[in-house]
Order: structure tokens, then C-alpha cells, then sequence
């Protein structure tokens, strides 16, 4: 993973728009969250393999990023995107760390369904 | 500590055993007795990934896979089983099914021993949800077939709920290899063990306990 690159990443959506493609995408603030700060409201969102086909994805803001994909019959989107990576399958892995460097928000892009 | 015939453990993420069972199993190997671990998932979803970030949601279950493997060895445990499970959706898996494999499993192993989360009392709910099945598959045993079962428990309410611990062990004689096997999952407590070296280094009296004791209660049923 490296910091996102805003051209790089905008290439990829471009590049896997308009086809089947799969959709991994996490929320998440940890299952201890509320274990350790009971003040703490805990959420998240899960859902991986969704098979969608997008018209548009776009890169937005000036870091943490936003990416949003417009799909024939709806949307997809995420926020605090800080780091990328175009896997060895073609994958476009895109991923927010919090500032203690933990994972935060998970959003990959994939033409075959993740394992 | 009573000599057993054979213990199973069944957690399920891998690091799970490093924390609170790593020194009992040591001490169990060290008196010639086997141990299986059954380890549910891969500990996919993990937060920790380093930072900068060495790893991926993709490519972090290969890395949690191989830290698993070196764990086990550094309690010395020869039969180390991955279920396949998903981090985050035991407790949405059919409990019944669940608990049908857990009972497999069992059969399988024999043991004198079985070591796995309290349910209700492990705050994450792939604990809950694995100590909940394998506390279903040993009820459907008759009493006296029935291995003992021994819990960890970490939830605030534990202490309260569920009285004092049972059994305490004294892990102070395998402490380095317990902290080894902390070690082993380098992805997920590379920062921890840091802050841990430094309170050892220092006597801190509470890490020391809570490093060189090691808590079950019992499974009554």
C-alpha cells in the first residue's frame, strides 16, 4: 500500500468502470470499542463480493479521499480513503488507516470475486 | 496443575492463544501431554496492518496464517487445524451446524481438556459465538463422557458475574516462550509488545501478573 495518488487511482476507476466487476467494502472501529471506552458508540458495515457494473468512479477532497461510484441503479461510496495499491490480480485495494496507522475503511475493486 | 491426557483448544482467531493460554499449554507440553488447537478463522478483518501499512485486507489472512503457524511452534503444539472460518461472521454462521463441527471435532481429538472462550463473557462476539458452540456440542455429550472444560473470560462484568476464576496458573517458568509466542504475531502486536517489554524491563507488578497468570473458570452445566 502507499498514499494515494490521486491521477493513479482515478486511472484505475476508469479502468474497471463499465464492467461486472466486485465490490469489497468495510467500515469499522474494531470489535474492542466499546470494551475499552464504554462511552464509545460502535458501528460498521460490511459487505464483500457484491457484483456491480459502475458508469462513473470518481476520486474526490484533498486527503483522506472520497470515492464514490455512480451505478446504473444506484451508488457506492466510501470516505477516509488514505492509501491504494493495484494488486498482483488487478485488483484496485484502496484502504483508510485512522492516524495510529489502523485500518479504518476498506473499499477493493475487483474484476474476479475476492477469495 | 493436574496432568491431562489431551487437550483441545478452540479459538477463534489466531493471537487468541497467545494472550491468555500460550504459558498453560507450555507447561502441558512440558509434561509430554498433546495439544490440537482449532483455530476458526484467519483474523481477516484485523485492524492492524502496520504502519505505513505492510499489508492488505487481501493479503493480512497468508501473513496471520504463517504468524499462526510460528506460534504453534513456539508452544511446541503439533496439530494445529484452520477451520476456514470468516473473522466477524462466526455468530452469523447456523449455530447448529456450528456446534455439529465443534462435536466433530471433539470426537475426533479425545481430549481430557477442552480450552475455549466463555460464552457472553469474551467481548468479541466471535468468542461469544465459539465458546457458545463448542459449550453446545460438549452439552449434547452424556455427563459422564463430558471433558472438562475450562474458560477464558475477559469481559468488565466476568469478575462480578461469574465469581473469581477457578484456576489460576503460574506461568512465570514458560514466560519467555509465552512472550515468544506473542512475538509470533508480529502483524497484530508488533505495537503492544513494545509498551509490554517496557513494563516487564520496569517490574511493573500489574503486567507482570497479568503476564505470568493465566485465568479459566470452569463450565458448569
Amino acid at each position: 500500500m502507499e498514499l494515494v495518488i490521486v491521477e493513479e487511482v482515478q486511472k484505475e476507476l476508469n479502468r474497471l468502470a463499465n464492467q461486472d466487476v466486485y465490490i469489497h467494502l468495510e467500515t469499522t472501529n474494531g470489535a474492542y470499542a466499546t470494551h475499552n471506552d464504554e462511552s464509545f458508540f460502535s458501528s460498521g458495515a460490511f459487505i464483500r463480493n457484491a457484483l456491480v457494473k459502475y458508469e462513473i468512479g470518481q476520486i474526490k477532497g484533498n486527503g483522506p479521499y472520497r470515492i464514490g461510484l455512480k451505478l446504473n441503479i444506484g451508488w457506492v461510496y466510501a470516505e477516509g480513503i488514505t492509501h491504494f495499491e493495484v494488486d498482483d490480480q488487478n485488483r484496485l485495494l484502496m484502504a483508510g488507516h485512522d492516524y495510529q496507522g489502523k485500518l479504518a475503511v476498506a473499499f477493493q475493486i475487483s474484476p474476479t470475486p475476492f477469495e | 496443575m493436574e496432568k491431562e491426557r489431551q487437550i483441545l483448544v478452540i479459538f477463534p482467531h489466531p493471537d487468541d492463544e497467545a494472550f491468555g493460554v500460550s504459558g498453560t499449554l507450555a507447561l502441558h507440553i512440558q509434561k509430554g501431554t498433546p495439544v490440537t488447537y482449532a483455530c476458526l478463522t484467519l483474523g481477516e478483518m484485523g485492524r492492524n496492518l502496520g504502519n505505513p501499512p505492510f499489508a492488505t485486507r487481501e493479503s493480512l489472512p497468508h501473513i496471520r496464517k504463517v504468524e499462526l503457524q510460528n506460534a504453534a511452534n513456539s508452544i511446541g503444539i503439533q496439530d494445529l487445524r484452520m477451520l476456514g472460518y470468516r473473522d466477524k461472521t462466526v455468530e452469523f454462521e447456523d449455530p447448529e451446524k456450528l456446534a455439529d463441527h465443534m462435536g466433530e471435532i471433539i470426537a475426533d481429538v479425545n481430549p481430557s481438556l477442552i480450552i475455549t472462550f466463555y460464552p457472553g463473557y469474551s467481548v468479541h462476539p466471535d468468542h461469544d459465538a465459539t465458546g457458545a458452540a463448542v459449550v453446545k456440542a460438549v452439552g449434547r455429550l452424556a455427563p459422564e463422557k463430558r471433558p472438562k472444560l475450562h474458560c477464558v473470560a475477559f469481559s468488565k462484568n466476568s469478575l462480578d458475574e461469574l465469581g473469581a476464576p477457578d484456576i489460576v496458573n503460574d506461568v512465570t517458568a514458560v514466560s519467555d516462550q509465552k512472550i515468544a509466542t506473542i512475538q509470533a504475531h508480529a502483524s497484530q502486536t508488533q505495537l503492544m509488545i513494545q509498551n509490554m517489554a517496557e513494563k516487564l524491563k520496569a517490574n511493573d507488578p500489574d503486567m507482570i501478573a497479568w503476564v505470568n497468570n493465566e485465568r479459566f473458570w470452569t463450565y458448569k452445566f
